[in-house]
This record gives structure tokens, sequence and C-alpha cells, in this order.
């Protein structure tokens, strides 16, 4: 069944002022989203605060408000315009947050204003820490041992039943703000203080740490016959206890057995089906206890989500443009692949490349700011490398930080000795990827650095090929290097520059990038075309690699 | 990544040459080159014995991450006749694993080719169509590859499953405690689809691919499965007169990939051998009598002929693909016989169309009743 027909004019919520945890990829789906309603012939009213926004071009809806995300500003838009339905998914939190407000005030009933996309119960169950647990409780899916606290009192008695470590999480925070680990009772006090203060309704969850464990996220999409696919897989590096926003993330999963895959697909389906009821996208969060394989759900997020953005360019499927579709009710089997044109929109990216996120912070410009990584995200944007293998993708990832890293390595190389390093790894920053490597090639074992992160031993062993390789250059000049391992080090990602900086003598990045092209190793464009190469695609994007 | 670097190389039937370094075991293999684009589950993949004379290529570039683990098999041993990666890893990571793929290729004396180009092979596949392929680890020479090549048997018109297929009559479950008998035909049976079985509270017997109609019939069981498995189904005239034998009894029959095609040549559709097939843990179905969608895991070469489906009064279209609208599943209208092209047991791929056997052994109960 094709789209509701009483849907002629929708409204969109944009996510106003960027802010660390909310940034430009609300203007992503937004757009996205204005664009895909309008195909399908549907007038587009757009409100946003912030007019330094792709989304607020005057090309992009049919009518733009610049106005304060508020609920006047809602009732005036309303009164001005007949608008048929609101989309509040692609706006995030803040656009969630409006949408809810003028729910509760009657505003959109006042009007005949549909809400579609969206379940406010289902936002309710999922911003609601308790809500959340009970109604995992009720599908069989488990959760960190929690209880809600309205009180100081009530924490610190909820924290003693609980036991360290514990993470104290307010309700209704963006980005966990507020939000912090309590490994032992003295820490307890100033963490239950802090996040009472910062959730505008007075409420904290104590929740059991699992720290170690490893971290997914996966990002569903399902249409209004409950249809659910998995667009993507991501898994983080930094274990649990760092801001997904904060973590270095690849995908798709690469330490993850099917069996352990699969479980997780259930239960994601299961979550995003027991949550209310809506058609378009949704982020689910999991820990897996390496040791056992049990996993344990973490929260769910009934919209569009940061990581969305992420899996859209990681994998090719425009998630936000689909999900403004679903949300007109139209479903996934009745729409195409938007990058090969002939297959079915209803089916699950396979990619045959990885992807690997680096977030970037900026505590050089917030001098005295805690550079520790917690529940609390503080990275300021992200970067993306792709390559036909994790060290491709990390190193592309790492030269394009814009911090004068040529790679993974050689950036504020570190002066500390292997105990120092160890020690300085098992508290994550900004740096903890570099001083890894620094770490490694002092001769510290994957084991220890493993031991003393959390991180997957596997990714240690990818990152301990890096500095074989650059161990190995460093015996020549640029004169000497032999091809082979000129090739090889272009394929695991290295960078002329770094190369220049690796090698003995004194040479330049062009030095190494003449000899390299007299040699023929130069680039070749390999497509991001959402189905491993299985059919041709008609509008894919491209990126470089060494092969072929 | 190969800590050794052994070259080795990768020769086309049409001639294509490509070269790698060598994994496994140092050796030579050929077979039908086809590609997984199946992003979990490697092993399961390559204990398949539906995959028995091929060559994959595994289009996601790291392969071996997670290691081995003996529970994730599909069958006792690895199927596929050699491997082609972008990237297969020696170094793994799982606490519950018990050892690296390159221990497990070499135990089951499979010839690996990694550092290849393999979104260009698969391209090139994908073009040009399946074909035979060579690897080697230990011949240079290209002459003498395509000597090796040239004794490799067209997959088209081959019968494999017989040499998959259990030499012994074997049983799962509980006679006495379970609430039905099936009579299993093994044409390559995947382990997780007789514990599909089981977990419904079935009596399971397996059988040969080649046993007599008799035999099995003397079992009396309340409804029969036809199993997945390699080769051409055309090439199996004792398969398809077992089953109009079995189909005559009027009992509930389900057939799986294989087990599909059987059962579309048992009612006179002919089967046909498919461009480059589908293989990988993602291609959408949809189930036309209930308008629901599923994600599916595929492996097959050979389809059934769609017109022949179409144009048959006793058969009905129950499932197509959404890709290219090739017939899915069908059922005989005037018989309790259904099946489908894919994989419900999905080990590997997702969990979505496990309902099928919740459906088979109900449509044993209420024929038993």
């Amino acid at each position: 069944m094709p789209k509701d027909t009483s849907i002629q004019t929708v409204l969109i919520i944009g996510s106003g002022p960027i802010i660390i945890g909310q940034a430009c990829e609300f203007d992503y789906s937004g757009s996205q989203a204005a664009r895909s309603l309008r195909e399908e012939g549907i007038k587009v009213v757009l409100v946003n605060s912030n007019p330094a926004t792709i989304m607020t071009d005057p090309m992009m809806a049919d009518k733009v408000y610049l106005l304060p995300l508020t609920v006047e500003s809602i009732e005036q838009i309303l009164s001005e315009n007949k608008i048929d339905a609101v989309l509040p998914t692609m706006g995030g939190q803040t656009a969630l947050n409006l949408c809810k407000e003028a729910d509760e005030l009657g505003v959109w009933e006042k009007f005949g204003v549909k809400l579609i996309g969206v379940d406010v119960a289902a936002i309710d169950t999922a911003e609601d820490r308790e809500k959340f647990r009970q109604l995992m409780g009720r599908i069989g899916i488990k959760v960190a041992p929690s209880h809600v606290a309205n009180s100081f009192l009530e924490g610190k008695e909820y924290a003693q039943q609980i036991g360290f470590p514990l993470v104290i999480r307010p309700s209704f925070t963006l980005g966990g703000t507020g939000g912090s680990f309590v490994h032992t009772k003295d820490e307890l006090d100033a963490a239950l203080e802090r996040g009472l203060k910062a959730s505008p309704i007075h409420e904290v969850l104590v929740e059991k740490a699992v720290l170690g464990w490893k971290e997914y996220e996966l990002e569903l999409l399902r249409d209004k016959n409950d249809n659910v696919v998995i667009i993507c897989t991501v898994e983080n590096v930094d274990p649990m206890g760092v801001h997904t926003g904060d973590s270095i993330t690849v995908a798709p999963a690469m330490t993850l057995s099917d069996t352990a895959f699969q479980e997780m697909r259930n239960q994601a389906i299961l979550m995003m089906r027991s949550l209310g009821n809506f058609a378009g996208g949704c982020n689910v969060q999991f820990a897996l206890n390496p040791h056992n394989e049990e996993i344990i759900a973490v929260e769910i997020n009934p919209r569009v989500s940061r990581s969305s953005a992420l899996a859209s360019k990681a994998t090719g499927y425009p998630i936000a443009k689909i999900a403004a579709k679903l949300a007109i009710g139209y479903s996934l089997d009745e729409l195409k692949n938007q990058i090969t044109k002939t297959t079915s929109a209803y089916f699950e990216p396979a990619l045959d490349y990885v992807i690997v996120k680096i977030p970037r912070w900026n505590f050089d410009k917030f001098k005295g700011a805690n550079d520790t990584l917690g529940l609390q995200m503080k990275s300021v944007g992200e970067v993306m490398g792709i390559g036909r293998s994790f060290n491709e993708a990390i190193q592309k990832a790492c030269q394009s930080l814009e911090n004068e890293a040529v790679g993974l390595g050689y950036y504020g190389k570190s002066l500390m000795k292997s105990e120092e390093i160890i020690e300085y790894i098992k508290t994550p920053k900004w740096d903890r990827i570099f001083r890894i490597k620094d770490a490694l090639m002092q001769g510290v074992t994957v084991k220890t650095i493993a031991q003393a992160t959390g991180i997957d031993r596997w990714f240690i062993y990818q990152i301990a090929e890096i500095c074989k390789i650059e161990k190995e250059i460093a015996n020549y000049d640029l004169e000497t290097l032999p091809e082979s391992l000129l090739r090889m080090a272009k394929k695991e990602g290295f960078s002329d520059a770094q190369i220049a900086k690796i090698l003995q003598g004194n040479t330049t990045d062009d030095a190494v990038y003449e000899k390299r092209k007299a040699l023929g190793i130069t680039r070749s464009y390999k497509i991001v075309d959402t189905c491993s190469a299985e059919f041709e695609a008609k509008t894919p994007y491209f990126y470089s690699t060494f092969e072929g | 990544m190969n800590q050794e670097q052994r070259p080795a190389i990768l020769l086309l039937a049409d001639g294509t040459v490509l070269y790698g370094f060598a994994f496994g075991k140092i050796g030579t293999t050929a077979g039908e080159i086809c590609f997984n684009t199946g992003m979990t589950g490697y092993q399961e993949v390559f204990t398949d014995p539906s995959y028995a004379g091929q060559i994959i290529i595994m289009n996601n570039v790291h392969i071996g991450n997670y290691g081995v683990k003996s529970s994730d098999t599909e069958s006792n041993s690895i199927k596929i006749k050699g491997l082609i990666g972008r990237n297969l890893e020696e170094q793994y990571s799982r606490y519950l694993a018990e050892a690296s793929l390159q221990q497990y290729l070499e135990q089951n004396g499979i010839v690996a080719i990694e550092g290849v180009d393999t979104r260009a092979l698969v391209t090139h596949i994908r073009t040009k169509g399946a074909m035979n392929c060579v690897i080697s680890s230990e011949i240079t020479d290209l002459n003498e590859l395509k000597k090796v090549l040239d004794a490799c048997v067209d997959m088209n018109g081959l019968e494999l499953a017989s040499t998959v297929s259990t030499t012994e009559i074997y049983e799962m479950g509980n006679p006495e405690t379970a609430s039905c008998k099936i009579a299993v035909i093994d044409y390559g049976v995947k382990h997780h689809i007789l514990k599909n079985l089981e977990q419904r509270g079935a009596y399971l017997k397996v059988f040969p691919a080649k046993t007599p109609i008799a035999t099995i019939q003397e079992m009396k069981p309340d409804g029969y499965f036809l199993s997945n498995g390699p080769g051409d189904p055309a090439a199996m005239p004792y398969a398809v007169e077992t089953v109009k034998a079995l189909l005559a009894e009027n009992k509930p029959l389900f057939g799986i990939c294989l087990g599909h095609q059987l059962l579309a040549l048992a009612n006179g559709i002919p089967t046909f051998k498919m461009h480059h097939g589908h293989r990988g843990l993602n291609h959408p179905v949809k189930n036309v009598i209930t308008g629901k969608s599923e994600i599916t895991t595929q492996n097959h070469g050979f389809g059934v002929e769609p017109n022949a489906v179409k144009a048959h009064p006793d058969i009905e279209i129950t499932h197509i693909n959404l890709n290219d609208e090739s017939i899915e599943g069908i059922r005989l209208k005037n018989k309790p016989a259904f099946s489908v092209q894919y994989h419900p047991e999905s080990t590997p791929g997702p969990h979505d169309s496990r309902y099928l056997f919740d459906d088979f052994i109900a449509l044993v109960q209420q024929h038993k009743n």
C-alpha cells in the first residue's frame, strides 16, 4: 500500500544550535528528509532556530521559519499554515522534546496535526530509564541492574544495593550530560548531586557499570507493516565506559561471530517492535561480555540519531531519506535501493570495506577541561576513513584529523617509558590510540595493552602490523626502500608524508610520491554501493585505495 | 595478514590471472568460483555441504577475526574447495574460540589465497558469470595451472549430493517422547536444519541420498524433509523419482534449496543454472501469502524456471525475491507439500524465516490427527 494521501504538508523540526552531542548530523538528516518528502510532491515547512544550516537554505523547503524552538513558535506556524503532519524524528532530542511538550499542551490536536514517524509514548519509554527497564523486563531482554532515584538519599540506598562500579545517569539530558562513573564509595556523593542537578526532573538512574564489556550499535529501519532491517552494525573500539560519541568506532563489526550478532539482531528487532507504533529509524546499543558472550541492552533511540548519519555514509544507505518515506506510509518492500535503483530498499547492506570513525576533540581550546573520556560526550566532530582493511581505514582517519597526524603515529610522539604508557592508556583520553601505538613500538605485548585498555585484542594485532611495517621502513632510505615494502605500506594506509618521516635521511612526501608513481603504485577508486559489488550501482560514491 | 607472504596464484577459466599470498594449506585446488556477501558466519559457510565443489570469494574484507569454534559448524568438515579473501586473518580474538582460521584450513587441507582485489574479482564474476578457477601456492607455471583447470569438471550437469550425503542412516531426537517422526533425505543437509526440526519436538531419521524408496517408507514417518545440497538438480533423476514416490503418499513434505528444486522437478518444472547465483545473508524475500517480508540467507547457483511455475495448474507461488522477482517458495495446491529456495535455518544469517519450521511441524501435526 503506497503513501498516505491525506498528508499534503509536513512540518519538519530542526535541532537548533550546534552543541556537543548534537551537531550537523541533524542538519544532514533534516535536509535529506525535506528532499525526500518534496520528491513525493509533499509541501515541506521547516522550523529551526539555527540559520547556519543547509536545511534552512531557501531551496530546501517550501517555507522556512527561523524561530526559537518553542511551543509558541509551533503555534504560530500552525496558525499560519495548513499543516497535516509533523515529522519530529529528524531533529535529534531537541525536536523530540519540543514535539512532546507541544503534545502535552494539546497543540497538535488543536490544529489537527498528525505525528508521523514517531510515537510519543515510545519516546517516553526510551528516555525514561525506569520505563525502559520495565519494558525490557516484560519482553525478556536483559539490562544492567539499576534503580531510579529521585533524591540523594534514595540514590545512596540503591548504590549500596547494586554495588560498585556504578553509573549515575540523569534522566532527560543530552549527550550524557551530568552522568558519571562511580568506582568507590567516596566518589558517590558528588556524582549523585551532579546527576540530580543535571536532570530537568531531578531524577537519576543508579546502574551497575559493565566496564570492559564490548559495545555495539545497530541501526534499524521499521515500516508500518513491522518489517525491520538492520542497516549497519557498528563496533566500538573503546569498550563500555566511553560515550559512543567519543569512541573510535568501526563498521562493519569486526569481532562479532554470527551467533552473537544474530542474538543481537533478534533482540534489537524485538525491542523496536515492542516500542510503540512508528515507522522510521531507530538505534539500539548493546554491551557484550567477551568472556561468555552474554548480551545486555544499553539503550534504544527511536529516532534518526547521530550514528544514523555515520551509518548512512558507511553503508551508502540513506537512512533519513528512507525514514521520511516510511513516515508518510510507504513500506520498505515498495521502495527501491537508492544506490542500485534496481533492487529493493528492503535489504541489509553488505560492506566490502572497513569504516573507521575517530572523534575530534578540541581540548587545546578548552584549557583546564578534564580530558578523560567517559559518559559525557566531549568531542566536537568526527572523521571517517574508508579502506580495504582496518589499518588502511584507521590510518586514513588519523590523517584526516587535521592535527598534524600523518597516520597512526608520528604525532605528539610520547617520551614516556613503557611502564608509564601502560599506566597512561588505562584511562581513556583523546590520544589513547596514538599511545597504544607508541607502546607497541616499544615492544609492549598485545596482551598487556588489551588488559590495560579493555580494547579487543584483534584491533591491537592490526595496529601491531602497522608498527611492524613502520620498523621495516625505518631500515631504509628512499633510495633503498624496496618496492614490495612501499606497496605494502601504501596498502596499509601509510601516507607519503608518513613514509617520508619514517625513512632514514632527509626526504619529503613529494619525493616518496615521485618514487611510487614511477613504480606504478597509484590510487585506485572503489565504490560504496550498499551491496559488496553484487549489483551494479547507479549513484554510488567513491573512495581511494591502493589495490588493483 | 599472512606473516610469511608466500606468493599464490588464482587463474580463472577465462584466462584472468590474479596474484596474492598463500593462506591455509600449501597446495593447488580447483573448483567453481562464487562469492558470498555475508559479513558474519564464515565458519558456517565453509562447512555448508551445499558449497561442495566451489571456491568461495568472501566479499567481507577481514575473515578469520574471531577464529573458529566447533559449535559454529554445519557439518563435520570444511566443504568448500578453496577460499579467496582480501585479508585472511591468522590472529583472532574470541574467548570461546578454539583455533585460528589458518589452523582450521590446514587441518582440513584447504588451500586459500589472500591479498586479492576481491572487489574487482566479484565485479568480474558478476559480469562474466560463474566459471571454474584454480588456486595454487605451489605451481607458478600458468600452463601447468591451465592443465589442472582443464581437468576440473563443469558444475552444469554435475551430481554432487551423493558425495556429501551421509553414508549411514542415523537418528536424532527421542522417538518415545517426540511429537512427530520425520524422514530426512540427506543431499548434504546442514546441521542446523536438523537442529531446528529437533528443537520443535521432531524425531528424525536421516537417510542417504540414494536410499531405496521402500527403505525410507518402512519408517512410516509423519512427514518428509528434502534437504539442501550441492550440484545440479537436473543431474539427479534418482532423487526426482524418490520425491515423486514420497509425494504419492500425500504426507506433509518440506524442501529447502536443492530440496525445493527437486520438488519442482518432480512436478515437471525444469531448473536452470543461474548466471552467478545468490549467496549471502541479506536477500529480501516477500511472503506473498502474508504480505510480510523477510531477510534471508541464500546459497544457490541453480533456480526453478519461473514461467513453468506460473503456468503450472497445481502450484502456487508463496515467496518471491524482491530484488529480481525470482521464485523463492512454492506450495502444491493438491498436496501438503511446500518448499523454499532460501535457507530458513539461517546459519549464518537472520532468523526471520524460522517460522517455516513451525509451519512444517504444524502441518505434520495436523495431518497426523
